[in-house]
């Protein structure tokens, strides 16, 4: 073989195993020696190579007990195109990934929004088993008149086996209560932007380790069941918010609509949101290779969009089991029956199948194009200054100086000290248990 | 000494025969307004109460469904018909009111409204050869739909309210309501009431107007139960052998005429088997009478009529007296 420029282009050697010498191997026992897995490519320029490689490989027979020494060997894997492939063991990766966030906890932010009196706080305590809403006082309608549309932030920390989950819930009551509503999704708006700012500023200083994600990941939208469709303020504020936040449509206390009109009621939703051009969020296609049941539970899933929601904390006796629902005159209405409310789709679909996928819209969509939009922002207004553009793009706010780097790094060592005590002290509580 | 027996039958009860005799061929008339958000079941509710077809729903697949920028008033009449007794019945329907973004004032179409029907009656009264029964398209009864949130009233409806509880003989309900249960029913009810009475706003039976007792002891009982919650359809279910009017969904069939459900039968009880007339009396003797007294003080009558016609925040105009037909 002609070997014209024949160089060794890459070397990989994949090492599996490391044996000392069987000194204590039986006489007579053969061992294999493999060396040196050589993987190179021929450096041909002109034509493309005959074969993409060609290797070496020494198969050595030792027989051991003549020489008597003690040889490492190196258990090489081979590689080569057509033969079968041995096991390595990266395989293994996404359960080393699953014991560090199972480690680490997930953290997750829910906005809910809507006119009050729609069965939001409900529908939260129901989706995460919580009481968020313990000491809620609401205004009395002089109170009312003069509301502004607030935030609040409620956080929990909910554990299930192992996992830990930060979960915060962005409320905004006032919405759409006042007699004048213009614009008031301005200060959810301006919140949201504030979370992204916040987040770009830490994400380009100089101490990343401990960045503090606030970035809303999801809105819930209550519409209310009474009208016919979409109002001009569920649409003004769906299309303010459809470019910062991943937006799930949902038709609030479904429980007075009859079969029929929850269909109705769904096909016009669907209509007018694709007619004014909303961009709720959109579920992932699924892969080819799924099976069908799968298929076809995301097309079920699809269609039911917007979801049709009862909440409801109590418990009432329905057909000699208990179950969490709502007791009239004329019935009992149960939260998890798949017949009676789209409540379990939106919870297997919030929490269970695409909580992640919300989570990396967020970072990889909305906030993306934040930032692009800042960067565009501040690179034009430095042209209009006249100066040079820079490669690292220059922040409209101070990066914190060397003072504060300092007092953060402090605070990060006492933050590590006082984890390893509780460590301690719990090990020394779980020792004195047993 | 017989002859003079004082004690006998007179027969003046018969005066009442004659009454009802007159009054029937002459026919009822009774005007209601509604007054809500869109959707809330106002047209479905008009067609239970008066079990026909006088309210064009606007869910009906005919009906352009269009969110109006402003609120205008549309009026139906229907003549129907029971027992002999004929009733000109007259559906204001207030579509838009409520469902912008900015509901500022949006209900000075609505008052304009029921100030132009006293200004009517008004002219007609003071004409030198009148009619012998003046056309009364004056609003007998405003029934303001609530929606069913369960927690207090809102900013709108206090505005609203405050500005007609003076004008017109406000019946709140709460549309809707299948989607309470009874204990959230009676909450949410009594928050109304002590939010009403907060803000000064009287509904109708209003505690004043009470002329007697037995007045008092009735309207009590119904003050007790306003607002009414209220479920309306017109579609029928079977219900253990029987028709019922109701609405089936997967957990149950609510009906609308059973007092265990839904109060619908006490409003329709309400508003046509009890205080029919009532209202139009209150509407006669008290609305109507402070808006006489108002305007004949306003304005420097002239023999012939009046001048001007005042609207709600005292612009005026020039008001030509025309002859009713």
């Amino acid at each position: 073989m002609r070997s014209s420029g024949r160089q060794i282009r890459s070397l990989s050697l994949r090492v599996s195993g490391f044996h000392r010498a069987a000194q204590q191997r039986p006489v007579g026992r053969p061992v294999r020696l493999f060396m040196a897995v050589v993987e190179h490519s021929r450096f041909a320029s002109q034509a493309p190579p005959r074969c993409s490689g060609s290797f070496f490989f020494f198969t050595v027979t030792v027989n051991l007990w003549r020489h008597r020494s003690r040889l490492p060997f190196f258990f090489i894997s081979q590689t080569r195109q057509g033969d079968d492939k041995q096991y390595v063991g990266f395989a293994t990766l996404p359960n080393q990934v699953h014991r560090k966030s199972v480690k680490k906890g997930f953290d997750f932010t829910l906005m809910v929004a809507g006119e009050s009196g729609l069965g939001k706080s409900t529908l939260v305590n129901s989706l995460f088993l919580t009481d968020l809403y313990k000491d809620r006082k609401l205004l009395n309608a002089e109170e009312r008149i003069s509301q502004t549309v607030e935030i609040t932030k409620h956080t929990v920390d909910i554990e299930e086996k192992g996992v830990k989950l930060k979960l915060t819930i962005v409320d905004t009551p006032g919405f759409g209560d006042a007699v004048n509503n213009n614009e008031c999704w301005k200060p959810i708006t301006d919140y949201i932007d504030q979370q992204f700012e916040q987040y770009f500023r830490d994400e380009s200083g100089l101490n990343r380790k401990n960045i503090l994600d606030n970035r809303v990941h999801c809105c819930l939208y209550f519409i209310p069941p009474f009208g016919h469709g979409l109002r001009p303020v569920d649409v003004e504020f769906m299309k303010a918010l459809h470019e910062r936040v991943n937006i799930i449509a949902l038709i609030a206390k479904a429980d007075c609509l009859t079969p029929n009109e929850t269909k109705k009621l769904k096909d016009r939703v669907r209509d007018e949101i694709e007619r004014f051009g909303i961009k709720v969020y959109q579920f992932p296609e699924c892969d080819s290779d799924e099976d069908e049941e799968f298929k076809q539970m995301d097309k079920e899933l699809k269609e039911c969009t917007p979801f049709a929601v009862i909440g409801s904390n109590t418990v009432v006796e329905a057909r000699g089991q208990r179950v969490r629902g709502r007791l009239y005159p004329w019935g009992i209405v149960e939260v998890e029956n798949q017949s009676h409310c789209d409540f379990v789709k939106l919870r297997n679909m919030l929490i269970r199948s695409h909580m992640h996928d919300l989570k990396d819209v967020t970072c990889d969509v909305h906030y993306e194009n934040y930032r692009a939009h800042c960067i565009q922002q501040m690179t034009s207004k430095l042209a209009q200054d006249n100066r040079m553009d820079s490669s690292i793009p220059i922040l409209p706010l101070p990066t914190p100086d060397a003072e504060t780097e300092r007092l953060i790094k402090m605070k990060d060592e006492e933050l590590k000290r006082m984890q390893e005590m509780l460590e301690k002290m719990q090990q020394q509580m779980h020792e004195k248990d047993q | 000494m017989g002859g003079r027996d004082l004690f006998g039958y007179v027969g003046i009860e018969a005066v009442l025969d004659q009454m009802r005799r007159k009054t029937m061929k002459a026919g009822f008339e009774f005007n209601i307004m509604v007054v809500g958000q869109s959707g809330l079941g106002k047209s479905t509710l008009v067609n239970t109460l008066f079990k026909s077809k006088v309210s064009r729903k606007s869910c009906t697949p005919s009906y352009e469904e269009k969110i109006s920028r402003t609120v205008h008033l549309k009026s139906v009449s229907h003549i129907i018909e029971e027992k002999g007794v004929k009733m000109r019945l007259t559906v204001i329907d207030t579509p838009g009111f409520g469902d912008q973004i900015n509901n500022e004032n949006c209900w000075d179409p609505i008052v304009k409204y029921i100030n132009e029907q006293y200004e009517k009656y008004l002219t007609e009264e003071l004409h030198i050869t009148r009619k012998r029964r003046i056309p009364d398209t004056r609003v007998h009864c405003c029934v303001y739909f609530l929606p069913a949130t369960g927690h207090r009233l809102r900013p709108i409806d206090v505005e609203f309210m405050k500005r007609l509880g003076k004008i017109v003989s406000i019946v709140p309900v709460i549309a809707k309501a299948d989607t309470l249960t009874m204990d959230e029913r009676l909450d949410f009810k009594q928050r109304i009431r002590q939010d009403l009475q907060a803000s000064g706003i009287r509904v109708y039976p209003q505690k004043e107007y009470d002329e007697d007792v037995e007045d008092r002891i009735r309207n009590d009982k119904i003050r007790e139960n306003i607002p009414f919650a209220v479920v309306g359809t017109d579609k029928e279910h079977q219900v253990n052998g029987n028709k019922v009017l109701g609405r089936k969904t997967k957990w149950g069939i609510i009906e609308v005429e059973n007092v265990a459900h839904c109060e619908f039968a006490n409003l329709r009880d309400l508003l046509v088997r009890s205080h029919l007339q009532d209202l139009k009396d209150v509407t006669h003797y008290i609305h109507y009478e402070t808006y006489r007294v108002r305007r004949l003080n306003e304005s420097n009558a002239s023999v012939s009529g009046l001048s001007a016609l005042p609207l709600e925040n005292g612009i005026t105009e020039k008001y030509e007296a025309q002859s009713q037909l």
